[in-house]
């Protein structure tokens, strides 16, 4: 059994790491939604707000308790920083013997991930294991250098489905310090021994029994409440429906906006883009988010592969469910709801998934 | 082998798109080291004859002197791109295309028999082919010298042709249609302004027009759902790219 502490107020672990020189991002208020950006002050740490989460649909509001982690995810995920959406690869500059190339280096200071959820967790592994079989060192470079803080979930979004995926709402592992945010305080689980150094000077006190299965009690609640569930054989089920008329159902509901596949913590793809500049004498490789909802995304000599939207779609969604377990060893689905809420046409994968697999 | 030489061209516009080419300011200093400008009135009257290697046009074709002219412009450019609305699309001006020519000119001038434009304002490529388009209302001044470096590099210019979404997200925008309720354009629209609507909280006007595949009856329904009435739905479709097909189409519908 890992070691537990009590603590009454998240932000004087948050005071602590910022006083140590860490960079800290945990979800903050902008812009009306949650999302994981540097914290300069432990006040940032919104408190007290809920989140109502549907079919394209996210709203925040007063909660009715002072609870610091009700409100789930929102729609920018980890991988905002993880997986940055633009990044420099290499530049080129012209000289006496033709040119040299320098590649970019960055700058990630020891950070820590405060906030980090069950379904996310699952999202930096399995993003960790795409890039690993890539060999692009980068997203693993930036995990090496980073803590990660997780809070289990106390609460469900309407939209939230990591029981049926089995990737929440408790955090099992791949966390150094988990939070459980109880009525008599937050229980801090020590993942790693890097976590245990995280609270090292704090004299925190040993957590209770009694505290531990509160923590349980309200990490189970939060799974019961759940009313979302993937079904368990849709990684076999989905291709079999690939001749489904329901795929072109969606696509005429279908906004190809690509909402989806940008607030998948999963969703990895990327296009190269070279650059040159007017004086010929600098050129510049980039890397960007791409997604399959675009026709360029598999365009080939005469065309894309995927020409209609249904293809499109069933090319996503297919993949994400089903060929993931093929290529990657497990779903690429963690079930944090995201291209539910996010989408604007409020496409629902999971309804979406239920009919394609039961014959709709 | 002297500097490639350009010439840049106006047709029925309000001039915006050629001021964000010298609104490049320290670029349009490199600019004018790498290329030979022969023909831009909105910056010098000296002008050059052509050929040109490549020509911007600016604006849409209103008039018989204008469909003669492009074609001329056409026949003297090695290479022809579009910038702006208007050339790409009609421009504001297309909005005329919706209604009675004659009943607008009487509504709007002293001598309607004067006025001798054509029955619609259309795009350049009505007209003459083009070699590539930069859409916006502006065009983006980060387009505008892609477009000229890839030109200058021989290769495949790097210009958006995803949704706006996507320039959303990749900037962290938090949408605006899910979190607020804000009716946008943006799923169905070209990237490329920068996301200046949303970053700040409004929707998407659609300056950039259609993007590739946009499902404009899906974007209606959700615009409904949002509480926008038929007539609201039509005039968000028909502004600066109301002659763009999708959007012309899609207001046609609403009306």
């Amino acid at each position: 059994m890992r070691e537990c502490y009590a603590l009454d107020d998240p932000r004087l672990l948050l005071e602590n790491f910022l006083a140590a020189g860490w960079r800290v991002i945990a979800p903050v208020l902008s812009e009306g939604a949650l999302v994981p950006d540097v914290v300069q002050d432990a006040d940032d740490l919104p408190r007290g707000i809920l989140d109502s989460q549907a079919p394209g649909h996210y709203r925040l509001e007063e909660g009715a308790t002072r609870r610091w982690f009700d409100a789930v995810v929102g729609p920018r995920g980890w991988k905002h920083w993880l997986h940055p959406p633009e990044r420099r690869l290499w530049r080129a500059l012209r000289n006496e013997d033709g040119f040299e190339i320098r590649p970019e280096v960055e700058d990630w200071p020891p950070t820590i991930f405060f906030g980090v959820r069950a379904c996310d967790l699952a999202a930096i592994a399995r993003q960790a294991e795409v890039f690993r079989r890539a060999a692009d060192p980068a997203h693993a470079t930036r995990v090496s250098a980073t803590r990660i803080v997780a809070v289990n979930c106390g609460r469900s979004a309407r939209t939230c489905f990591c029981v049926s995926t089995a990737t929440g709402p408790r955090a099992e592992d791949g966390f150094d310090l988990a939070l459980t945010e109880t009525d008599e305080g937050m229980l801090v689980e020590v993942g790693t021994d890097a976590g245990a150094s995280l609270l090292e000077g704090l004299g925190l006190r040993r957590a209770s029994d009694h505290m531990r299965a509160r923590a349980r009690a309200r990490i189970a609640e939060a799974a019961a409440s759940q009313t979302r569930a993937l079904p368990k054989d849709v990684a076999k089920r989905l291709p079999e429906a690939a001749e489904s008329p329901r795929w072109e159902a969606i696509a005429k509901r279908c906004l190809h906006c690509t909402n989806c596949t940008a607030v998948c913590p999963t969703c990895f793809c990327t296009d190269i883009v070279d650059r040159t500049d007017l004086s010929d004498q600098r050129a510049e490789r980039w890397e960007r988010w791409d997604s399959c909802f675009t026709p360029g995304f598999s365009e080939v000599h005469g065309g894309p592969v995927r020409s209609s939207g249904a293809a499109r779609y069933r090319q996503w969604m297919t993949h994400k469910l089903s060929g993931w377990h093929q290529q990657f060893g497990t779903s690429g689905c963690t079930g944090c709801g995201r291209c539910i809420t996010w989408c604007p046409a409020g496409i629902d994968l999971v309804a979406e998934a239920r009919a394609l697999t039961e014959g709709d | 082998m002297g500097a490639p030489r350009i010439a840049i061209w106006k047709f029925a516009s309000c001039d915006g798109c050629q001021l964000s080419l010298l609104d490049c300011e320290e670029a349009l200093l490199e600019l004018a080291g790498a290329v030979r400008i022969s023909h831009f009135l909105e910056a010098s009257s000296r002008v050059e004859a052509g050929p040109y290697d490549l020509s911007l046009v600016e604006g849409s074709i209103t008039t018989a002197q204008d469909a003669v002219r492009i074609r001329e412009i056409r026949a003297a450019s090695a290479r022809l791109v579009t910038i702006g609305a208007c050339a790409t699309a009609g421009g504001i001006q297309a909005l005329r295309d919706t209604r009675d020519l004659d009943a607008l000119k009487r509504s709007v001038y002293p001598d309607p028999a004067l006025i001798e434009v054509l029955e619609r304002s259309t795009p350049v490529s009505d007209h003459v082919a083009v070699d590539a388009e930069l859409r916006g209302c502006p065009v983006s001044r980060r387009d505008l010298l892609e477009l000229v470096a890839a030109s200058l590099a021989g290769r495949r210019p790097d210009l958006p042709d995803v949704a706006q979404c996507a320039e959303c997200k990749r900037a962290g925008t938090v949408c605006v249609m899910v979190a607020t309720g804000t009716p946008c354009l943006g799923p169905v629209t070209r990237a490329g302004c920068g996301n200046l609507c949303p970053r700040i909280g409004r929707g998407c006007y659609g300056c950039f027009g259609p993007v590739e595949g946009a499902n404009c009856a899906a974007m209606s329904a959700q615009l409904r759902d949002l509480g926008m009435t038929a007539g609201e739905i039509m005039a968000l479709y028909r502004g600066f790219n109301a002659g763009a097909q999708p959007f012309a189409e899609e207001a046609a519908r609403h009306e």
